[in-house]
């Protein structure tokens, strides 16, 4: 793994981006999206936690490929464990 | 690759000897901590898991309960954690350029930042116990029946609600404390001077751990404060 040292000008610009998506979070969920808010709710979720793991833990700048694997094969057991699940779960009224 | 003893002896007394070199070390290291977070991952998806499943089942329950928590608080929350992140990831870089001063204070802002999480959090439990709205012999949740009349509350759906919001706000508390007492032990030996540019991998897999809480956080804030709030 390259010893990779960023500015602390761009830590500050990831934080400002986290701080401000905090924000529109918060006040679009007062906006009726219908079905949307929790999707729109969701994404913007993803998108900080995409800005943490890449920048504030490195993993952009990572060449030790395993790690990589180990965090997309977390991510999938993940997927795996809520979609089989709610497969299930949401398909039993269906008759 | 070498038998000889003296090769043995060329490194710092950080290298353990069944690395090749500091480099290999420091990849391990991160690389076990990453396992340990794919673990804390599903560990933290069970509880997502049941999370989901109720909330399909029993949706205006949970948008009751959701807008009976303080949105502010949760907020502000959110920020706070995103604040120590920023120390956390200042503090990593603090320690590759052996700013020993720095690092110490980075990591001392984090610790405060954590405690400032844990007590708003503390606050928000107080007032949920004030209100009965924590499961159990005492819990009531009639003032919700009576502000949501259009929801049709179950007192017994909104309890899951509930258990759930306890429990999943309460397994982040216990990984933030558990942090708080990471970051103590971090603070003593940077203030030793144990972390130096050719070796700071506790602070960056302290940090990884840190960073990770944030993150869960981030999805519980969305998925328990923000629910049906525009009606």
């Amino acid at each position: 793994m390259s010893e990779h040292i960023m500015s602390s000008k761009f830590y500050y610009a990831i934080w400002i981006a986290l701080l401000c998506l905090t924000v529109i979070t918060a006040a679009v969920s007062f906006v009726d999206l219908g079905p949307f808010n929790a999707v729109v709710a969701l994404v913007i979720a993803t998108v900080k936690a995409l800005l943490v793991v890449l920048f504030f833990m490195h993993v952009k700048y990572t060449s030790e490929k395993l790690t990589k694997i180990v965090i997309v094969s977390a991510i999938f057991w993940l997927f795996l464990l809520l979609a089989l699940s709610m497969a299930d779960y949401a398909t039993r009224l269906w008759t | 690759m070498s038998d000889s003893p003296i090769a043995v002896e060329q490194h710092g007394p950080e290298l353990l000897h069944h690395f090749a070199d500091a480099e290999q070390q420091r990849d391990a290291a991160i690389l076990g901590m990453w396992l340990f977070l794919a673990t804390e991952i599903m560990f933290f998806g069970g509880m997502f898991c049941a999370y989901l499943i109720y909330r399909f089942w029993y949706y205006n329950e949970f948008a009751a309960g959701s807008r009976s928590l303080d949105i502010w608080l949760g907020t502000i929350n959110t920020a706070v954690l995103i604040c120590s992140s920023l120390t956390v990831a200042l503090g990593v870089r603090a320690a590759q350029m052996g700013k020993r001063k720095l690092l110490v204070v980075l990591l001392l802002l984090t610790i405060v930042f954590g405690f400032a999480f844990l007590g708003i959090k503390g606050v928000e439990w107080y007032d949920k116990y004030k209100e009965h709205h924590i499961p159990g012999n005492s819990f009531n949740v009639d003032d919700l029946v009576r502000d949501y009349p259009q929801l049709h509350i179950d007192p017994r759906h909104e309890q899951i609600y509930f258990s759930l919001y306890f429990a999943m706000t309460g397994l982040h508390a216990l990984h933030m404390i558990i942090g708080v007492g990471l970051f103590v032990f971090l603070t003593y030996y940077a203030w030793k001077g144990r972390y130096t540019p050719k070796y700071y991998t506790p602070v960056e897999i302290g940090g990884l751990y840190w960073h990770f809480v944030d993150i869960v956080w981030i999805y519980l804030f969305p998925l328990l404060y923000l629910i049906d709030r525009h009606r």
